[in-house]
């Protein structure tokens, strides 16, 4: 069968400067992907890359054999939470019927079907009580569940998130967790940016270690190795000790 | 003169319903486009657009020709140079900004300066809402029906690509057409607006109304309903006492809306400083027994 996600030989550069270099990985359908590596690796920017958010220098994105463009609405992103306005005026509910957008198309405006749908995937990962807040008006995992929220309306094939464990508590990380390994289940294909390397391996099959350069693609075990973590994080700790060591970004 | 003095007179007189009738829809537009300028960050951009369309206007006065197409021009070309000079240097944005909309606003003061009509500059830069002819009314009130079509129309993708432009790239929206169109829009709602309040305060319209909006709603939709609303407050009253005391109409307007905002600032229920300030205190009183 066709890979879900096959990305080959992509390089990305911010004026003039290549942050990503020569990254060629596949992902099978139903696999749930951490993306690790050190700050400023280039983990936000290879996903932006691959979904075309950014320019590449060179590169080939595909999804399911096919061009990007014709997959654009069956994936969801949830960005790192810096890249959001969280004074917006905008209310939970409203956030998490912005995931019906995509497939309604122009003109349309969502209909009563779609906002019973967004109230659901709210009730998904445990927030229908707050959906008259404010978005600001939360908690960061709070945050991030209704944004996970978002991603769970729009009806997706592949879910890209960049970083959803960054700054949240232990209850709303126990409930995405689940939640994606759910999606897993149902056969959708997740990649997550991530830095906790001691969790690394229970939240992930694959993983994919970068620092500019893909330093290696494979199974979590296989990458999380001390050997193969070091040439990653080098020229930050010499001290390294792989497991339970927690690399905040 | 009062109120019903000022009643007397816009039934009496023709000039001044017209006065009226362009400023209700020049505080609606800017109402509602300003509320999208805001929260894209783009406050400063309107300042720069709005003072940017004076050399286009000075050369359709030159021409002969309707200033809306001179304007329009100008405008869009000012925030195409704006982008091109930040995105292929190190100059910021907001440099760009300054850098571009003074030298347009320069061109212009020289353009209308050798046309020796200083009046009529007067009267681009402040306002002279009293003077507002037949076609400028029906002028105004297309870019309106425009503006207003356009916002409902597009709402949908309007409030995404403010909102989250990541997403709404990543589903295929052109978020650069959308910035375009806007810079368009801007240029319209600023020609709409010359003889209301002047190319000068425009900005003022634009921001003030929807930032007391802002103050005072969790929801899109209900802000720009408020910032329109806080529009037409500040002009009808703001054209009152333009005409009671004589005053420049721009600034007049400018003022109430000002104090509109003022207002919200002190006193809005979930963000007002007099009410957070109250609080503050009464917690420190609890916890002090
Ligand atoms: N918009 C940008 N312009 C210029 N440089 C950038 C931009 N975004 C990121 N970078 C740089 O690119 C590198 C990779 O960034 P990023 O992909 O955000 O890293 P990560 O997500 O792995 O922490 C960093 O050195 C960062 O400073
Ligand atoms: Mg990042």
């Amino acid at each position: 069968m066709e890979h879900a996600l096959k990305i080959e030989r992509l390089f990305v550069s911010y004026l003039g400067n290549q942050v990503v270099k020569d990254i060629t990985f596949s992902v099978k359908k139903g696999s749930l992907v951490g993306i690790i590596g050190p700050n400023g690796a280039g983990k936000s920017t290879l996903m932006k890359a691959a979904l075309n958010l950014i320019s590449k220098d060179k590169g080939d994105v595909r999804i399911f054999g096919e061009p990007l463009k014709k997959w654009k609405k069956n994936i969801a992103y949830v960005p790192q939470r810096s890249d959001i306005d969280w004074d917006f005026p905008i209310t939970v509910i409203d956030v998490v019927l912005l995931g019906t957008y995509p497939k309604l198309g122009l003109f349309k405006r969502p209909s009563k079907n779609d906002k019973e749908w967004a109230r659901e995937c709210l009730k998904t990962v445990g927030m229908e009580l707050f959906g008259n807040r404010q978005i600001g008006e939360l908690s960061g995992g709070q945050q991030q569940r209704v944004f996970l929220a978002r991603a769970l309306a729009q009806k997706a094939e592949l879910f890209f998130l960049d970083e959803p464990f960054v700054g949240i508590d232990v209850a709303s990380e126990e409930t995405i967790i689940n939640i994606l390994r759910n999606l897993k289940k149902e056969g959708k294909t997740i990649l997550v940016v991530h830095h906790d390397l001691s969790k690394a391996e229970s939240y992930f099959d694959h993983l994919l270690l970068l620092n500019q350069h893909m330093i290696q693609y494979g199974a979590s075990e296989e990458v999380l190795q001390p050997e193969v973590i070091t040439k990653a994080y080098a020229n930050q700790f010499s001290f390294l000790q792989p497991k339970g060591v927690n690399v905040t970004s | 003169m009062n109120i019903i003095n000022f009643f007397e007179a816009l039934f009496q007189y023709e000039f001044l319903q017209k006065a009226l009738f362009t400023s209700v829809m020049v505080g609606i537009i800017c109402g509602i486009v300003g509320c999208f300028i805001i929260l894209r960050g783009m406050a400063l951009m309107g300042d720069a657009i709005s003072h940017a369309v004076l050399p286009g206007v000075a050369i359709s006065y030159m021409l002969g020709i309707s200033f809306f197409f001179g304007a329009v021009i100008t405008g869009v070309l000012t925030a195409i140079g704006i982008g091109y000079v930040s995105q292929n240097s190190r100059i910021k944005h907001d440099m760009a900004i300054g850098i571009m909309f003074t030298s347009m606003f320069a061109v212009g003061i020289v353009i209308i300066t050798l046309m020796k009509s200083s009046a009529d500059l007067y009267h681009i830069l402040f306002g002279n809402v009293l003077a507002v002819r037949m076609s400028d009314m029906w002028m105004t009130l297309g870019i309106g029906v425009l503006v207003i079509g356009l916002v409902v129309l597009f709402y949908k993708e309007l409030l995404v690509s403010t909102f989250d432009p990541t997403m709404a790239q990543s589903y295929g929206l052109p978020n650069k057409w959308i910035h375009y169109a806007l810079m368009v829009v801007l240029t319209m709602v600023t020609v709409a607006s010359l003889q209301t309040v002047g190319i000068v305060l425009v900005v003022a319209m634009l921001i003030t109304p929807a930032a007391t909006a802002y103050l005072l709603t969790n929801r899109l939709s209900v802000m720009i309903y408020l910032a329109a609303l806080f529009g037409v407050i500040a002009s009808v009253f703001g054209l009152y006492f333009s005409f009671t005391y004589n005053l420049a109409s721009g600034a007049t307007i400018v003022l109430v809306s000002a104090l509109l905002f003022g207002t919200a600032f002190f006193f809005s229920p979930t963000q007002g400083l007099v009410w957070k300030a109250l609080k503050a205190r009464k917690n420190r009183v609890e916890l002090m027994r």
